[in-house]
């Protein structure tokens, strides 16, 4: 086990070295394009820690595009999966609740999340309201339809057993329903935070004064590469990092695996 | 006590019917062992389910202690075909599942749950969750969890059909250990002559689809038996020629 952990540490750890290695060739050595549209990774580096305390040209420091970003995506996320999840969980499980819910929510599913924009501009103005509510209605789609998914799956045979012990149908769903589909719900909640994310840097270039995806808008139209980077490694790292924490609490919640 | 009064189950399918039981009469007594023998998809899974009140009888009647079945109640243990432990529970979580559903303190539903678990023979393993846990052990589970709950009835469906020959033969000894060792009226549903006859008080023989009850043969060897006694071997002879009569 230790020694597989430390083989799997040392191949991404190399994956990671080339593909820094390979860009700094292409920018630097063999310079095949500009630096300025195609910076080194040390320039990018470099932009990096300047951009921690540096405001211009996007009126901001990288910290405070980057909070300004968190909290919008924060509170739609929350918003979505605290709605998202217990509404899917009762469709899953009342068919009365699925079958007043599940028309409207087929229509409008398939309507994109950055579809809403315009009209949450129109209604909201650029404030973090507009952005919160698309960054809501990414996050919920995911959120009810595992939600939903996980309890429809849950197996006949453990809820008989529920029953044959005199639980109602409530407590069957709680003692039932829920744990088998929370596995289920886990992968929800880690797809809902995949696509606030990138709803959040879309709605972000639209419409907004501030945060990573403004940043990013604002550079390209000053044609600094080397601060768009900054802004996507940021939200790279900073989406991984949400994932890391999200599956941490799986870990903690979701107890004896699955495959019997 | 149990009986089962001329009970029918026919399903239906998209307007197609699929006659499963016909007209099944049978009683057990208090305490006693009976094995229901009969063929693969012959319907033993629906009379269990009608008899645990979780599927109900298309005509006739089933009571328990005298009072009709019109759904599940903890009363009816029922030990389930397929594994049916709750992966997310340990075994004490299992086997103390059904008094937590009634409402028993923290404290007297471990203990409980440990004296079961003991029985069975999984002292050691009580944190343990199912997914680390062999086919065997499983059951185990699954029969201490049953009993855990205090039934005076216990419904046990094929509960040995997919281990290996080796496990099954173990396992039937445990049962008939713990049968005797705190006795339950049981059920015993199997397609495993040699199993029926080193289990039951009495076996009752199934025919093929429709099913009817086919035979009945009254076992009165001593307990625990030897599969390889002449007396053993002359009953599973002649039992096994009935069975093949209903092929
Ligand atoms: N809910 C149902 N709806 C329709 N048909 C069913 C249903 N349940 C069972 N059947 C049919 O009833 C028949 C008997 O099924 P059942 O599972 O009771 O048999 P079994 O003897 O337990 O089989 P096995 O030996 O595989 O355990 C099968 O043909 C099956 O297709
Ligand atoms: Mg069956």
């Amino acid at each position: 086990m230790k020694e597989k952990k430390l083989k799997y540490t040392l191949i991404s750890t190399a994956s990671v070295f080339c593909f820094l290695l390979i860009w700094y060739l292409i920018a630097d050595v063999f310079k095949v394009f500009p630096s300025s549209t195609f910076p080194s990774p040390f320039k990018v580096a470099t932009a990096f820690v300047r951009k921690l305390t540096v405001t211009t040209p996007d009126g901001g420091t990288l910290g405070k595009h980057l909070i300004a970003s968190l909290k919008v995506v924060l509170l739609g996320y929350l918003l979505g999966i605290v709605i998202g999840v217990p509404l899917g969980i009762l469709m899953g499980w009342y068919r009365r609740v699925d079958l007043i819910v599940k028309p409207l929510f087929d229509l409008i599913r398939p309507i994109p999340p950055v579809g809403w924009i315009p009209l949450m501009i129109l209604w909201l103005g650029i404030g973090i309201q507009a952005k919160a509510t698309v960054i809501f209605v990414s996050a919920v789609t995911p959120a009810i339809i595992n939600a939903y998914t996980g309890i429809k799956q849950t197996n006949p045979v453990h809820i008989w057993v529920a029953r044959t012990f005199g639980a109602s149908n409530f407590e069957t769903l709680l003692k039932v329903g829920i744990p088998s589909a929370l596995p289920m719900i886990f992968a929800g909640l880690k797809v809902s935070l995949g696509a606030s994310w990138m709803a959040l840097v879309a709605a972000e270039m639209l419409a907004s004064t501030e945060g990573l995806g403004y940043m990013i808008q604002m550079n390209r139209m000053v044609g600094k590469a080397d601060n768009i980077m900054v802004g996507m490694i940021t939200i790279g790292l900073v989406g991984a990092l949400l994932t890391y924490i999200l599956e941490t609490l799986e870990k903690k919640l979701v107890k004896g695996g699955r495959n019997k | 006590m149990i009986s089962c009064k001329h009970v029918s189950k026919t399903f239906e399918n998209n307007g197609q019917k699929n006659e499963v039981l016909k007209d099944i009469s049978l009683e057990v007594a208090e305490n006693e062992f009976v094995v229901i023998l009969g063929p693969g998809q012959c319907g033993k899974t629906t009379l269990v389910n009608i008899m645990a009140g979780l599927d109900h009888e298309t005509a006739g009647s089933v009571t328990v202690n005298g009072k009709q079945v019109d759904g599940p109640a903890p009363e009816r243990g029922v030990v389930y075909q397929k594994t049916a432990l709750f992966p997310w529970l340990t075994v004490e979580g299992n086997v103390g599942f059904g008094p937590k559903m009634a409402g028993l303190p923290k404290k007297e539903r471990k203990e409980k749950a440990k004296h079961y678990i003991d029985l069975v023979g999984l002292s050691g393993f009580e944190k343990s969750y199912p997914i680390k846990l062999s086919g065997g052990m499983r059951q185990r589970v699954g029969i201490a969890r049953a009993y855990c709950n205090n039934p005076s009835v216990l419904l046990m469906d094929e509960p040995f059909g997919h281990l290996d020959a080796q496990t099954r033969y173990l396992m039937q000894e445990e049962v008939e250990r713990i049968w005797s060792q705190d006795k339950r009226t049981v059920v015993f549903i199997t397609n495993n002559i040699e199993e029926a006859l080193y289990l039951a008080d009495r076996i009752i023989l199934l025919s093929n689809c429709p099913t009817t009850v086919r035979n009945e043969f009254k076992i009165d060897l001593p307990r625990p038996r030897d599969y390889i006694s002449p007396e053993f071997l002359k009953l599973r002879e002649e039992i096994s020629k009935h069975v093949e009569t209903t092929e």
